[in-house]
């Protein structure tokens, strides 16, 4: 695992799954791309397909309807993969605490999870810090 | 020529949102297309019945984080329309600015999409980098990036910052200079000419026919705008709605940027208001009486409409949710069907769906993906008697009278 570490750190491809949100993660996600942030700088590159990933961010409280599907999206990316679960909803539900369509609160229900980073939404600054304390904890 | 299907998501690189396309195409062309919902359905209805009419304003908030204020302006619209309140001028001039500044982020990060969508990252990245500092401002403003929380019943729950005018002039400025200079380009661009005209043409008798609102009703030359319209705050200032005639991509894309120097002229008016406006800017509202009201507001994609029934109680019997893209979705059929499957993508986005406001209901399928034979109510008391043989036992209870029906 030394190697691969050493070269993940250099280069993250993250995929993005929105599992029943309210978008604004997901706007946020994207907002990080753009040149306000910027962290392509970092290595750091959206890709299109869970099966190019080494990151998934995932956002949202997971519906019973999107939960097989993040499921089988996180069995076909290839591992070793990190999953970070991005907003309250993915921790604590926020206000969606007690709808009868939630399957994932917190995401763990759903599918192993790394890194949570709470927040409605999160600042674009505090997904970074996120990103960047789960990858301080690989040797 | 040989058939065949497309399926397109419900992950998929082109959708942000989890959605799902079933296209028929023949050759290259578009034959057929028929889009399965339910994906982010969360049940916001049924949640904002079991909170009090405070609460339900910061939850219809998070219908949707893109119009996170088109959703409580109308239901705050519904709960004032029970009780006929007042709102006081300056609380009047806040909710517009918020409002305004809203369309603008929201047009924005559409013109980035599609530009990301026609495979042109330049503008993406452009028109973000412009979005940015509005963003600022209502972090400034409102504390918050994207959920501003600044309804009440009956005004806002916060003040705004005199001292920030000076700050926000600068940006909008800027804004106006940088969306002239994206509708010049718009015009000269070979690449956006040759790539959205006459692309994915809805016609006026279309956006009628399908009840399209919003941008994509104005660009098809339909004449309809809930600001002007309904009036309400919108009548202490000047603006004008603009309208398109051709219905293509191109005109969406022009209308949304002539719409943004629109916005940034009634966030100018505002600014110009708040320092002669003084005073209170939240009438409280102690207790909502029984009734029912409705509220719209002209979100950033079209009309959203909130209807909210009172008995008399902290919260509401019934609050339903109707967003614009439920109704400017079903266009598709008009506009996608006979054109070449690389157009139907960027047609697709034209609209600016917003999938998470749609999905208001839901429909009960069992294993075999038929349609339940038993519905809700049968299934509530054999729930009812489940937890009624648990905790009485064969006990008689007055929930028997039920069962025995």
């Amino acid at each position: 695992m030394g190697l691969y570490n050493k070269i993940i750190k250099k280069s993250i491809w993250v995929f993005h799954v929105s599992a029943s949100p309210c978008n604004n993660c997901d706007i946020e996600i994207l907002d990080l791309l753009t040149p306000g942030y910027d962290i392509e700088r970092f290595g750091i590159k959206l890709v299109g397909s869970a099966r190019h990933a080494d990151v998934l961010l995932v956002t949202g409280v997971v519906s019973y309807k999107v939960a097989p599907r993040l499921k089988q999206l996180y069995e076909q990316a290839a591992k070793p993969l990190f999953v970070v679960g991005i907003g309250t909803c993915t921790t604590g539900g926020a206000t969606f605490k007690t709808s009868y369509n939630k399957a994932g609160i917190p995401l763990e229900k759903v599918i192993p999870v790394n890194a949570y980073v709470p927040g409605c939404p999160p600042k674009p600054e505090a997904m970074i810090d996120g990103v960047v304390k789960l990858l301080g904890t690989l040797k | 020529m040989s058939k065949c299907r497309i399926p397109l998501g419900p992950f998929h690189p082109l959708l942000e949102e989890a959605e799902f396309f079933d296209i028929k195409v023949e050759g290259e062309k578009v034959i057929d297309i028929e889009m399965e919902t339910g994906w982010m359905h969360r049940g916001h209805e049924k949640i904002s019945e079991t909170k009090s009419f405070t609460q339900s304003i910061y939850l219809v908030e998070r219908i949707c984080g893109i119009c996170s204020t088109s959703h409580p302006f109308a239901a705050a619209h519904a709960m004032e329309d029970i009780n006929n309140v007042e709102i006081p001028e300056r609380g009047q001039y806040i909710r517009i600015f918020i409002g305004e500044m809203e369309r603008i982020h929201s047009h924005l990060l559409w013109l980035g999409l599609a530009g990301h969508f026609i495979g042109y990252d330049t503008l993406w990245m452009w028109t973000w980098k412009y979005r940015e500092p509005v963003l600022q401002i209502f972090e400034k403003v409102s504390g918050n990036r994207n959920h501003y929380a600044m309804f009440r019943v009956g005004g806002v729950g916060r003040d705004f910052d005199n001292a920030l005018i000076p700050e926000i002039h600068p940006v909008l400025d800027m804004l106006e200079k940088k969306m002239l200079m994206i509708a010049g380009a718009a015009e000269d661009d070979p690449v956006l000419r040759s790539r959205l005209k006459g692309v994915g043409v809805l016609t006026k008798e279309d956006a009628i026919n399908y009840c399209a609102n919003g941008p994509t009703a104005r660009a098809s030359g339909v004449d309809i705008d809930v600001r002007r319209d309904d009036g309400l705050e919108y009548d202490l200032i000047n603006f004008d709605v603009i309208v398109l005639p051709n219905g293509d991509v191109y005109d969406k894309l022009v209308l949304r940027v002539l719409e943004i120097i629109e916005s940034v002229k009634i966030a100018r008016q505002c600014l110009d208001a708040f320092p002669k406006v003084g005073g209170e800017y939240l009438n409280k509202v102690k207790h909502i009486s029984p009734g029912e009201g409705i509220g719209r507001y002209e979100a950033p994609r079209g009309e959203v409409f909130h209807y909210i029934r009172s008995d008399g109680s902290n919260r509401p019997l019934r609050h339903k949710v109707r967003a614009p893209s439920f109704s400017n979705i079903p266009t598709y059929k008009a506009s996608c069907v006979g054109i070449p499957l690389a157009d139907a993508l960027i047609t697709l986005a034209s609209v600016d769906p917003c999938y998470c406001c749609t999905e208001r209901s839901i429909r009960v399928i069992d294993k075999n993906n038929q349609r339940l034979q038993h519905n809700l109510l049968t299934m509530s008391r054999d729930k009812t008697a489940a937890l009624k043989k648990t905790i009485a036992g064969n006990e008689k209870t007055p929930i028997d009278r039920v069962f025995e029906d």
